[in-house]
């Protein structure tokens, strides 16, 4: 570990502090429908698209319309895209599909439909060789922002259940959708994506190039029959395409499918470490700022601030945890210098650590941090092969996304998530002093702590369930690339990034076969709409109380030792749930490689 | 219920249009007004117009006179149709074995120093253009050698190529092996080709 490395961490953690309040702020104008400095330009656009579309902005919907609303939205969405990637061969415009690649697959397309939707972004294909430009655009690219804009509309319609008084309705949610989309989303990814263009991300519809090697090499390579063939290579084919309109709301919408198969690796969707940095901002950015939307919109801005505090101490447990894992040297590597070499004060030659998986530019610091953030939000997009974290380094990610994808979280799932256990540590609060738990005014009651634990106890009982499966029959067992009990967490991994709607994965694990396919994309949307269900009745029913006035006896929210009973919550809940498992995993691993112990 | 299913398709079409078409098109346009070079994949031409390279994509070098990249996991090696890392574990045997492997080409007679770890690990897109500046030193005395130059005027060259830290904060300082070895290519070039 470096001086260095940790004041990257502290500037990226102080950026994100600048920019939550401003964006926060005027996120509750955009939904309010309060005047903007953009409405002259966006206002005409949402009047066209409410007449084309038929929708009256002014109709408030109940917590079962909006739902309704929302799950037909998705399923075309999710139609339009499967039939954009079985077609892909078939448009006869050639700039949209250069490389002449053909229909996908089946299964492939509905595991990719049902990925995209629910902002999961798991790939079980390598984009390059398998999507057209076409597909890229307007079947993948666009459901970046539907998927982004869902979520926030839902976490919108949360906070007016919490926020609004004796009231029926949640609002609207073509309107919600609209507003985000136009008002939030798009602005920032135009400007975003040329910055990345400047920093040297590609954006074109030109065909693959194809490169003349200064040294032809010769590499051996397994062929056809099994056997090793030696060929000569002369030239390489340099993928492109257009990224850089991609990649801004991949990251933005905490979306994370990358455009190339090596995602926020690749050096045209991540070149320097200045992309590093805008893109795990871009993560953190709508996420962080709803925290504050939240204290507006409900009268609180300290309520917001301890939210935001619960997740930022979780969030800086990670990645501490996750960047002296990294700094380890592996005791199995021979001959090899892992340690940090310097040649003189500031003057740093090579960074160590554990570098399989990691890019030189970004070294152990920020990869830690990347895979940190990525998946406390439900992102997902990774700049390093966590497949190849150290087993206490892997563990970080995956244990980030069992505790519900809530650390800052997906853009609008992770404030829903997180305000789901607000309200279960706001009940258990009540229990422990003996009074009605009341949450900003609102009495917390039977139903809504029912409703709560059940999205709750979906979560674990999918992901367990799924890969208990796995384990035991010869079709999960056979996608394995490491063996040992880095194996189990293969799966875990997978099951919990689908269940999570997270996306990243330990990605030796060969995910494209018809089990895994179906059973993740089951996963995806279980975690997706399965647990949206029980969160809108929760606010539709929260929406239909009165606000009591606060006295003595109510928990204060915006309190410290309230940001204290949240952590604690979500770790036990989290904990004990998932530690055995864990401790079968990469628990068991860190063990063995300290043994000195691997596995063929 | 209808009324709301002719919503959500109409909404679908009116904004993929606008989300997948229009806004990539817009952003293609105004990427090759403002950064040309870099929408199209910042790519190296020679003098005579064939291309090299991408200056942001790594290739892989095998020849005693040049600076060596990292190992690859990209399909057969820098294959950039196809990036992706290795994806073994820590414990994984097959790791341990080919970093074994690299060692002993780098350090065949196990004299030299212990090889950077950056320069015998697969990146994670298999692309890594770069390489740290330990790993370049660690190969002056061969490319030296081999180009007929003093070690001192190889070590200024690399020095030359570093790539601090972004505002001197971001990142890790770095040499970006493709550049560096057509620099070399241009100043001394081996004898033999």
């Amino acid at each position: 570990m470096t001086s260095n490395g940790w004041l990257q961490i502290a500037v990226f953690f102080a950026l994100l502090l600048l920019a939550a309040k401003p964006l926060g702020l005027y996120m509750a104008r955009v939904y309010e429908r309060q005047k903007t400095w953009l409405d002259p330009v966006l206002g005409p656009v949402e009047r066209l698209l409410y007449r084309l579309t038929g929708v009256n902005p002014e109709a408030e919907m109940r917590w079962t319309e909006y739902g309704a609303a929302m799950l037909i939205f998705s399923c075309a969405t999710l139609l339009l895209t499967y039939a954009i990637e079985r077609l892909q061969h078939a448009i006869p415009i050639p700039m949209l599909n250069p490389q002449h690649l053909a229909a996908v697959e089946p299964y492939l397309a509905w595991n990719t439909a049902a990925s995209f939707t629910t902002n999961t972004n798991w790939q079980s294909y390598v984009p390059e060789t398998t999507m057209s430009y076409l597909t890229q655009m307007a079947g993948l690219a666009t459901h970046n922002f539907w998927s982004a804009a869902t979520g926030m509309a839902l976490a919108i319609a949360f906070i007016r259940g919490i926020s609004r008084r004796e009231s029926k309705t949640l609002g609207n949610f073509w309107v919600d959708l609209t507003r985000g989309t136009l008002w939030v989303l798009l602005p920032i990814c135009l400007v975003y994506a040329l910055a990345l263009v400047s920093q040297g991300a590609i954006q074109n519809l030109k065909p693959y190039d194809t490169v003349t090697l200064i040294e032809p090499q010769t590499v051996t390579a397994p062929g056809a029959d099994g056997k090793p063939v030696t060929t000569t290579v002369t030239t390489q084919t340099i993928a492109q395409g257009p990224l850089a309109s991609q990649e801004a709301i991949k990251m933005l919408g905490t979306n994370g499918g990358g455009f190339f198969n090596a995602n926020s690796a690749h050096p045209f969707e991540n070149p320097t470490p200045l992309t590093n940095l805008l893109e795990m901002l871009s993560i953190f950015l709508i996420p962080a700022g709803l925290c504050i939307t939240l204290g507006r919109m409900v009268g609180s801005p300290g309520h917001g601030w301890a939210v935001f505090a619960a997740m930022s101490v979780l969030w800086f447990a990670g990645v501490a945890t996750c960047y002296w894992a990294e700094a380890q040297p592996n005791p199995l590597l021979h001959g090899v210098n892992q340690r940090v070499a310097t040649a003189g004060p500031g003057q740093s030659l090579s960074p160590g650590g554990n570098m399989e998986g990691k890019e030189v530019r970004f070294g152990v610091a920020d990869s830690a941090l990347f895979a940190t953030v990525t998946t406390d939000a439900s992102c997902g997009a990774v700049n390093s092969m966590h497949d190849s974290f150290m087993p206490l380094g892997g563990m970080v990610p995956l244990a980030n996304i069992m505790m519900g994808e809530i650390i800052f979280g997906g853009v609008g799932s992770g404030m829903y998530g997180m305000l789901i256990f607000v309200i279960v540590t706001v009940f258990i609060a009540g229990l422990m002093v003996g009074r009605t738990p009341e949450y900003l005014g609102k009495k917390v009651q039977a139903y809504e702590v029912q409703l709560s634990m059940l999205y709750v106890l979906i979560f674990p009982l999918i992901i367990l369930g799924f890969a208990a499966v796995s384990v035991l029959i010869p079709a999960g067992l056979s996608s394995i690339s490491n063996h040992g009990p880095h194996g189990l967490s293969q799966i875990l991994y997978a099951y919990t990034s689908s269940a999570g709607n997270n996306g990243s994965a330990f990605a030796g694990l060969n995910a494209n076969t018809h089990w895994y396919n179906s059973t993740l994309g089951i996963t995806m949307l279980v975690g997706r709409f399965l647990m949206i269900v029980p969160m809108l009745a929760v606010a539709g029913s929260l929406a239909t109380k009165k606000i009591v006035p606060p006295s003595l006896g109510t928990f204060p929210v915006n309190s410290t030792l309230f940001t204290v009973l949240l952590v604690s919550v979500i770790l036990i809940v989290g904990a004990l749930t998932f530690f055995p498992a864990l401790s079968l995993g990469p628990i068991l691993e860190h063990l063995l490689l300290r043994s000195g112990i691997s596995f063929s | 219920m209808k009324k709301m299913m002719m919503t959500a398709i109409l909404y679908t079409l009116i904004t993929a249009v606008l989300l997948g078409v229009v806004y990539p098109l817009a952003v293609t346009g105004l990427a090759h007004v403002f950064f040309p070079r870099q929408a199209e994949g910042s790519l190296i031409h020679r003098a005579n117009g064939t291309l090299v390279g991408s200056r942001l994509i790594g290739q892989a070098f095998s020849g005693p006179g040049y600076f060596w990249s990292r190992p690859s996991a990209a399909g057969a090696g820098y294959d950039a149709g196809n990036s992706g890392g290795s994806n073994y574990a820590p414990t994984s045997a097959a790791l341990a074995a080919r970093v074994t492997a690299t060692v002993q080409t780098l350090n065949p007679k196990g004299t030299n120093a212990a090889v950077p770890i950056d320069l015998a690990t697969a990146s994670a897109s298999g692309l890594d253009p770069d390489i740290s500046p330990a790993a370049a030193y660690y190969q002056l005395a061969r490319v030296a050698t081999e180009r007929h130059m003093s070690e001192d005027a190889v070590r200024s060259l690399v020095t030359a190529h570093i790539t601090p830290r972004q505002f001197g904060l971001l990142g890790e300082p770095r040499v970006n092996v493709l550049e560096l070895n057509l620099y070399l290519d241009k100043m001394a070039p081996i004898a033999s080709k």
